[in-house]
């Protein structure tokens, strides 16, 4: 059976300056691993997750999908799951809410502390205060959608909320993320695999720019409410987001979901990827570097994916870095990892994105 | 009914330095009270460096207008924070903040600051946060429309704390995303280490167009505009009411002159002047663009 050998990390910011700089056998990066429902996160857990992320049926998370999601009962049953087997679950809070609705926040900020949450991920300053001051022993991430890019930024949360984690957006070159370990007050936690946003998380609003429904806000990007798939006479398909054209497709040419940035569009006489090819972030061969650099957790994205993708999906990641702990100094991504990866990416593509300069 | 203010936003494209210096010429004559100088997009943006900044904003303060120094959107590399610290420790001119590493050295040097549109706040409670950290004006973020502002406004009044001055996007392209990558550099094929500072040669972004020909979209390095000029124009009455204190023009390579008499006019008239951009949905509640049908 695995040894837990996890939180040296992820305690409070001081934890992190005494553990070691180098990969050793008592440190190693937490595994945080998407939880969509409760099968999702019994999954997680028996596949190796340290933690499993999850969030409510509403819109106080920014999956909020139809048919995604946790009641009170699940959650809590949930959490009773992974702490029998003594793994922790955070609770996504980490939309905007506006004035009128802040009472459904700080609601579900109650409720994370009741239930026994390990920490809450949020990114709204007042989300974030009221947690700081009401349930000051519940931890406090800051989410990929508070866009902290710095060590100033981090501070701030540090000092305005006593945050214990932050979560990096997918926007830093691997260089970057090393500096940035350095000079951050609090450990960090950066996307490991799973669906690119290419924009700057928390602020993109292509998708309420086209149909309204807003990621900071309502929880949800390019809804599938608002697709329209088209079949034409030919056997070509073209898809629709709120009645603008984001792509056509050939007969028997793969056709991925039809967010804005991953559309095709015309530019200077051409047609192509203006944005971003249908493609998933897959950082295995950085392990090393990222364990080195002092992060203290890798996420996996995808709480809107299926039992399967989160089973396979952590077996990988978990053998991973099970087998960099075991012998850091000879380890190596497995081509055998990379191909369980790429057959969870979508259009079976992977990329190290902005880890990468070349992707820039 | 105290005037609303006119405001000159942070230049979103990149311009070659002596149209940009003649840009600015003219506006110290324009009626406009505040400006906003700086790089907000990207940083290896420099035919104006961060001297030539603070220079001109010195020239235009001179004129009479209050000068505000935005910072970049989005901050990855330390040299970039160098240049946010030097323009925290000019010391002359409040700072657009437009990020939270913007908010914190504001913060750590007694800045005082305005929310520029990318740092969400969404509520008054942030607001009031951000008032004890020393913001003065808020820009709120692109989508948020007048019943949004409206609840705010309530709730900050419920509280018992004081509005800072409500500086509202009037006119302009609105900038919806910021990436790490270049998006010019995309389209025209070259690495963005070898960028050639191609962006120069779009003097009002880079048009995006839908398969079907609809113009959606503008490119301008790492950040996405939507292609529509929104103007709030007719709306200026509703912002009145709103307590709105600034309106926001962002500047374009061409008519900018006009576009601030019109605007000049408007803000002294009781009626409202005839829409001559796009309407913004957003400030509506609905999606910013408008609908294919109504094109």
């Amino acid at each position: 059976m695995r040894v837990q050998l996890i939180h040296v990390n992820a305690g409070t910011g001081n934890d992190r300056h005494d553990a070691p700089r180098t990969p050793s056998f008592e440190v190693l990066m937490q595994l945080v691993c998407p939880a969509g429902n409760l099968p999702a996160l019994q999954a997680a857990i028996d596949a190796g997750a340290d933690a499993v992320y999850a969030g409510f049926r509403d819109q106080t998370n920014a999956r909020a999908f139809p048919g995604l999601n946790f009641s009170d009962d699940e959650l809590r049953d949930g959490i009773a799951y992974a702490h029998q087997r003594g793994r922790q679950v955070y609770l996504a809070l980490n939309t905007y809410p506006d004035s009128a609705r802040l009472p459904q926040w700080y609601a579900a900020v109650d409720k994370a502390a009741e239930f026994g949450c390990d920490a809450i991920i949020a990114a709204e300053m007042a989300v974030l205060d009221y947690a700081t001051r009401t349930h000051p022993a519940l931890k406090r991430h800051l989410s990929v959608q508070g866009s902290a890019t710095t060590a100033p930024a981090l501070r701030y949360a540090h000092e305005r909320f006593g945050i214990s984690r932050a979560v990096l957006p997918r926007v830093l070159s691997i260089q970057q993320v090393e500096r940035l370990c350095e000079g951050s007050p609090v450990p960090l936690e950066v996307f490991a695999f799973g669906s690119l946003c290419i924009m700057v998380e928390g602020r993109c609003q292509l998708s309420s720019y086209v149909t309204g429904a807003s990621p900071n806000r309502h929880g949800v990007c390019s809804p599938a409410s608002f697709v329209r798939w088209e079949e034409h006479d030919d056997g070509r398909r073209s898809v629709r987001l709120n009645q603008v054209l984001m792509d056509r497709f050939e007969p028997r040419e793969p056709a991925g979901y039809p967010t804005v940035c991953k559309g095709r569009f015309e530019v200077g006489g051409e047609i192509f990827h203006a944005l971003e090819e249908p493609t998933s972030l897959n950082t295995l061969e950085l392990l090393p570097r990222l364990a080195q650099a002092g992060v203290a957790a890798l996420k996996i994205e995808g709480r809107q994916r299926g039992v399967a993708y989160v089973g396979s999906v952590t077996r990988t990641w978990r053998d991973a870095l099970d087998r960099y702990r075991a012998s850091p100094q000879d380890w190596s991504a497995q081509p055998r990892w990379q191909s369980a990866l790429s057959k969870h990416a979508e259009g079976h593509q992977t990329t190290l994105g902005p880890y990468h300069r070349s992707w820039h | 009914m105290e005037m609303m203010k006119l405001s000159l936003g942070p230049l979103q494209y990149f311009w070659p330095r002596e149209h940009t210096l003649a840009f600015y010429r003219e506006a110290a004559d324009w009626p406009v009270d505040i400006i906003y100088l700086g790089e907000t997009v990207c940083s290896k943006r420099r035919e104006l460096g961060t001297r030539d900044w603070i220079v001109l904003a010195a020239e235009l303060a001179r004129s009479g207008k209050q000068v505000v120094l935005s910072s970049l959107a989005l901050i990855e590399a330390e040299s970039e924070l160098g240049v946010l610290q030097r323009l925290v420790d000019h010391g002359d001119c409040w700072i657009e903040a437009n990020d939270l590493s913007a908010v914190q050295l504001c913060r750590e040097r007694g800045v005082p600051f305005v929310a520029g549109p990318t740092l969400n706040v969404y509520n008054h409670h942030a607001l009031a946060m951000l008032m004890e950290d020393g913001l003065r004006r808020w820009v709120p973020g692109v989508e948020q429309g007048h019943v949004l502002l409206r609840e705010l406004r309530e709730a900050m009044r419920a509280e018992q704390c004081e509005m800072p001055e409500l500086e509202v996007i009037a006119f302009g392209r609105l900038p919806l995303a910021f990436s790490a990558r270049c998006f010019t550099a995309r389209a025209l094929d070259v690495a963005k280490d070898q960028c050639g500072f191609r962006c120069i040669d779009y003097p009002d972004g880079m048009p995006l167009a839908t398969r079907e020909g609809r113009p959606f979209l503008r490119i301008n390095g790492i950040q996405i505009q939507g292609e529509e000029i929104t103007d709030l124009g007719p709306e200026l009455p509703q912002l009145r009411e709103l307590g709105v204190d600034v309106l926001r023009l962002y500047p374009q390579a061409e008519g900018m002159a006009e576009m601030v008499a019109h605007y000049h006019l408007a803000r002294r008239s009781p009626v409202a002047p005839p829409r001559i951009g796009a309407r913004n949905g957003y400030w509506h509640g609905e999606p910013g663009m408008r609908a294919p049908e109504t094109t």
